[in-house]
């Protein structure tokens, strides 16, 4: 077993409501634009985005501690390449878990080493009877298999059926465009990637 | 640049970041003095790893919806002699940012992140109409954890 995960953080990761967190204020939005595409790789990096934007390096500094505390910024970190790091099997999980029991399961299952994403969504019935998505990086099906081993356990009898969907073609991968016209780079990890 | 091409340096380097870079004045000498590196050292190796593909990015990850905007995971049962058709015209839409082929009936998955979160059900209308199928929109409900790390 290979992939490592943290505890979530509840007031970032979901006990917050969305609506109440946002209230990005111009100079908010400014330093997002400023800083999607990725931070400035220099001893100074507040003081190059404050530039850009038209503020002291201490202020934009002061501004993206505010916004991790609200959890507008989840934290900012290097992203790796899945497949260059060796993690060439990214698959999508879903399982059909009893409503009653979905909240503490989430939970448990997003706590176990190897799961990366885990949401709850909407069924479709007949179609798509899965509510649980959990999304599992190994270094080859075998290991993503063990992993799915270890979930199937601890869900037990509350989930009625799983299935794993690996991605067999990339057919669109770019940024998402967030907070203005201006086209950025991809800038959020709220969804599977794989 | 693959696994092959990086160090031991490199790799706590990479380990460390995917942490997160501490939000203080000097965040990557604070970093290059815990693995005991200089910082014009951690600077040129993080330049290299990112230019180099073994990081896709690094800096912010923003919370798209606490940023005002829309964002869901969708998807279609596109018949197989149709898929690349299907693909073009789903692709065409800016609001797409990723879009995956999965082995399932449900075969095509695509993330739709929009300006605000209205946004989404004129984009799904839009996509039903341009590709005459039924998309199956599956907006999170709850989250229960996302955090990816990757050890090396």
């Amino acid at each position: 077993m290979s992939v490592s995960t943290y505890p979530s953080r509840p007031a970032l990761n979901g006990d917050v409501p969305d609506r109440d967190a946002r209230g990005l204020d111009a100079a908010d939005r400014a330093i997002v634009l400023a800083t999607q595409a990725g931070l400035p790789l220099v001893p100074d990096p507040w003081g190059a985005v404050g530039r850009e934007v038209g503020m002291s390096g201490e202020a934009v500094l002061e501004r993206m501690q505010a916004m991790l505390a609200r959890g507008v910024i989840r934290r900012v970190a290097a992203v790796p390449n899945h497949y260059r790091l060796g993690y060439v099997a990214n698959g999508m999980t879903v399982w059909d878990v009893d409503d009653a029991h979905i909240a503490r399961l989430g939970r448990e299952v997003a706590a176990i080493e190897g799961v990366s994403h885990c949401y709850r969504r909407p069924r479709h019935l007949p179609h798509w009877p899965y509510n649980l998505f959990a999304m599992l990086h190994g270094r080859s099906v075998d290991e993503v298999e063990r992993q799915v081993a270890v979930l199937s356990e601890r869900l037990g009898e509350a989930c009625r059926d799983h299935r794993i969907l690996y991605s067999s073609r990339i057919l669109k991968k770019t940024g998402l465009r967030l907070a203005g016209a201006r086209p950025g780079a991809a800038s959020t990890d709220t969804e599977p990637r794989s | 640049m693959t696994l092959d091409d990086l160090d031991a340096a490199d790799r706590r380097l990479i380990n460390r970041l995917q942490d997160g870079l501490p939000l203080v004045a000097r965040p990557y000498a604070a970093v290059a003095e815990e693995l005991g590196i200089a910082e014009g050292d951690l600077l040129g190796r993080l330049a290299r790893l990112r230019e180099g593909g073994v990081l896709s990015r690094f800096g912010p990850m923003y919370h798209a919806e606490r940023l005002g905007g829309g964002l869901t995971l969708a998807a279609l049962a596109v018949p197989e002699s149709d898929f690349d058709r299907v693909s073009e015209a789903v692709n065409a839409f800016p609001e797409v940012a990723h879009n995956y082929r999965r082995e399932h009936e449900l075969n095509m998955w695509f993330v739709l992140a929009t300006e605000t979160p209205d946004r989404i059900a004129e984009t799904i209308a839009g996509i039903e109409a341009a590709t005459g199928l039924t998309v199956f929109n599956m907006p999170k409900e709850e989250e229960f954890h996302v955090r990816l790390h990757l050890p090396v």
